[in-house]
């Protein structure tokens, strides 16, 4: 059994009256990625806190890399590297100088710095934009440097709490190959993400947090299978359509009120062919065709019976 | 560690000086534009029994650290709100360093701005009779009173939800000199106000001053301003500690 680089059990944490961790439990093996996945307003950042030492937590216990997180709060931080929701760069300084500050503040000793500054500007190809000021940077640039600052003093367990919200779709690749990197590096990683595709690209170990409890754990398979999975979703004008559509599809469920019908498929060429011409041998015709692969928002459904949306 | 962490936070606030110039130039530039508006402007429709630069100096001196905090407060309060200061904590790093590199900068500013400030004023023709121990107690209870307004600032700007509040938030603190004796002696003023205006901070730390300049201290005014500064400092030292500490 590989060792486990987080441990956590009976986490709980409110604020005020509210509850926003309730009773969590989980386990991530050290050199692999674990996902927390939710909705805003689920727990995931109130997790990362806790787990990093910013925040205290009212019961239950975590080790982080070994240690207690609230014995040994110190010996944690000098495991772990966190990169947190909004990207904490100084504007004010530039990305060479934003790195130095790290290395100036981390164990890396001073004679070393400035060759570890140059190896991650070249590593996250910000090394022309290294003298301008982070002010200047767009959004990814931000991140990456983010990241970059994270790196400093090669921690072994990183943190990042929704590392590619924000972020258009090639950058977010970019990150993710960054992060694919670091676990082959021997890192481990705990991401929180509000995206089902990117803890399925990612994540080794995927948690679904909803309202503070998690609802399910296990591999991105295995999460696959308890959902409703690809589906096609007819609309018709009247309700009168829709009932003779959900005569001819029994396996399908319906939406009333949209007059929208969810029919199971693969979504393959010859399973939709033969969808449309069994609406056809009954003369009906759908006023909109669409192939739905599960979201975020079907997992929620799936798992909780009520939609990402609702849970907040 | 070799390396000290508050050698390294002090370095960014200060490079944080030097890169943002506007935010010291107004520190600057409102007292010295206060200093001109009272004294070369208005300063001889006020009859104050000196001559009024003399007696306008004190609360201008007080103005030159007050104009300045908005901008600490502002920049504190970004610290916490971008996540600069989780990263930090995180990183080990302790309340003590982060915090009294602001305290330093915000120091900084004011001693620029208080320079200026006492330039523009022998300018105008300040003509003090302080001793050299005068002088000593006037840079004394100016120093006093610019940390003890950082440690209360830094505890607004940490505590604000924004930094645009946190700008805000430091407002009363910078009109507060309008309602003491800084331009004219309390006992002019209106009933209720001049109450007001006698026993708030601000008047026992300008007559303090005035008195120093004057070659002719007041203890009584002294104690109780070295008694309000240090209740102030000590005030904002606890409260930005804690939420230092507090505040994820």
């Amino acid at each position: 059994m590989t060792p486990s680089a987080i441990t956590v059990s009976g986490l709980r944490k409110a604020f005020k009256d509210k509850s926003v961790l309730d009773g969590v439990d989980f386990d991530v093996p050290a050199g692999t990625i674990f996902s927390l996945l939710g909705p805003n307003g689920a727990g995931k950042t109130t997790t990362v806190n806790i787990l990093t030492t910013l925040m205290k937590a009212d019961g239950g216990t975590a080790r982080v890399a070994g240690h207690d997180i609230t014995a040994d709060a110190k010996a944690v931080r000098a495991a772990i590297g966190v990169t947190g929701q909004f990207a904490a760069v100084d504007e004010l300084l530039t990305g060479r100088e934003n790195l130095q500050l790290m290395v100036d503040l981390s164990r890396v000793p001073a004679k070393d710095g400035k060759r570890v500054v140059a190896d991650l500007l070249d590593r996250f190809d910000l090394t022309e934009a290294a003298g301008k000021h982070a002010s200047t940077y767009s959004g990814g640039m931000r991140r990456k440097l983010d990241l970059a600052m994270t790196l400093v003093g090669n921690p072994k367990i990183i943190f990042l709490d929704e590392p590619t919200t924000g972020l258009d779709p090639r950058s977010r690749r970019t990150m993710w190959t960054i992060i694919r990197e670091l676990v082959a590096d021997g890192a481990t990683i705990f991401l929180t993400t509000q995206y089902l595709d990117e803890a399925d690209q990612l994540a080794d170990r995927i948690a679904v947090l909803d309202q503070g409890r998690l609802v399910a754990q296990g591999t991105p398979d295995q999460l696959k299978r308890q959902l409703p999975g690809t589906h096609v979703r007819l609309r018709f004008t009247s309700g009168a359509e829709l009932d003779a559509a959900a005569r001819i599809f029994p396996d399908a469920t319906r939406d009333d009120e949209a007059l929208a019908l969810r029919v199971p498929s693969d979504g393959g060429t010859k399973s939709l062919r033969s969808l449309l011409d069994r609406l056809d041998e009954h003369s009906l015709s759908a006023e909109e065709f669409s192939v739905h692969t599960p979201d975020l928002d079907d997992v929620f459904l799936a798992l909780t019976g009520h939609t990402a949306e609702a849970a907040k | 560690m070799s390396k000290s962490h508050s050698a390294v936070m002090l370095r960014r606030n200060v490079k944080h000086l030097t890169r943002n110039p506007t935010s010291v130039f107004n520190a600057v530039l409102m007292p010295v534009v206060m200093m001109l508006m009272f004294v070369y402007m208005l300063g001889d429709a006020f009859s104050v029994g000196v001559d009024y630069v003399d007696y306008a100096t004190p609360g201008m001196l007080l103005m030159a650290v007050c104009y300045g905090l908005g901008a600490v407060a502002t920049a504190v309060n970004s610290d916490m709100t971008k996540g600069i200061i989780n990263r930090f904590k995180t990183m080990d790093v302790s309340g003590g360093a982060v915090l009294t590199g602001h305290v330093i900068a915000s120091v900084l500013t004011n001693l620029i701005a208080i320079a200026a400030v006492l330039g523009v004023a022998f300018a105008l023709g300040l003509s003090p009779n302080a001793s050299f121990t005068d002088w000593l107690g006037v840079a004394g209870i100016v120093l006093l009173l610019s940390i003890a307004a950082a440690w209360f600032t830094i505890a607004l700007g940490l505590f604000a939800k924004s930094p645009e509040t946190a700008g805000m938030a430091v407002l009363p603190l910078v009109m507060l000199p309008f309602f003491s004796s800084a331009l004219v002696p309390a006992d002019k003023m209106g009933p209720g106000l001049k109450q007001f205006a006698e026993y708030q901070p601000f008047t026992s730390i300008i007559e303090t001053l005035r008195g120093l300049l004057a070659g002719t201290p007041d203890s009584t005014d002294t104690i109780t301003a070295i008694a309000w500064c240090v209740a102030i400092a000590v005030i904002g030292y606890v409260w930005a500690r804690r939420s230092f500490t507090k505040r994820a």
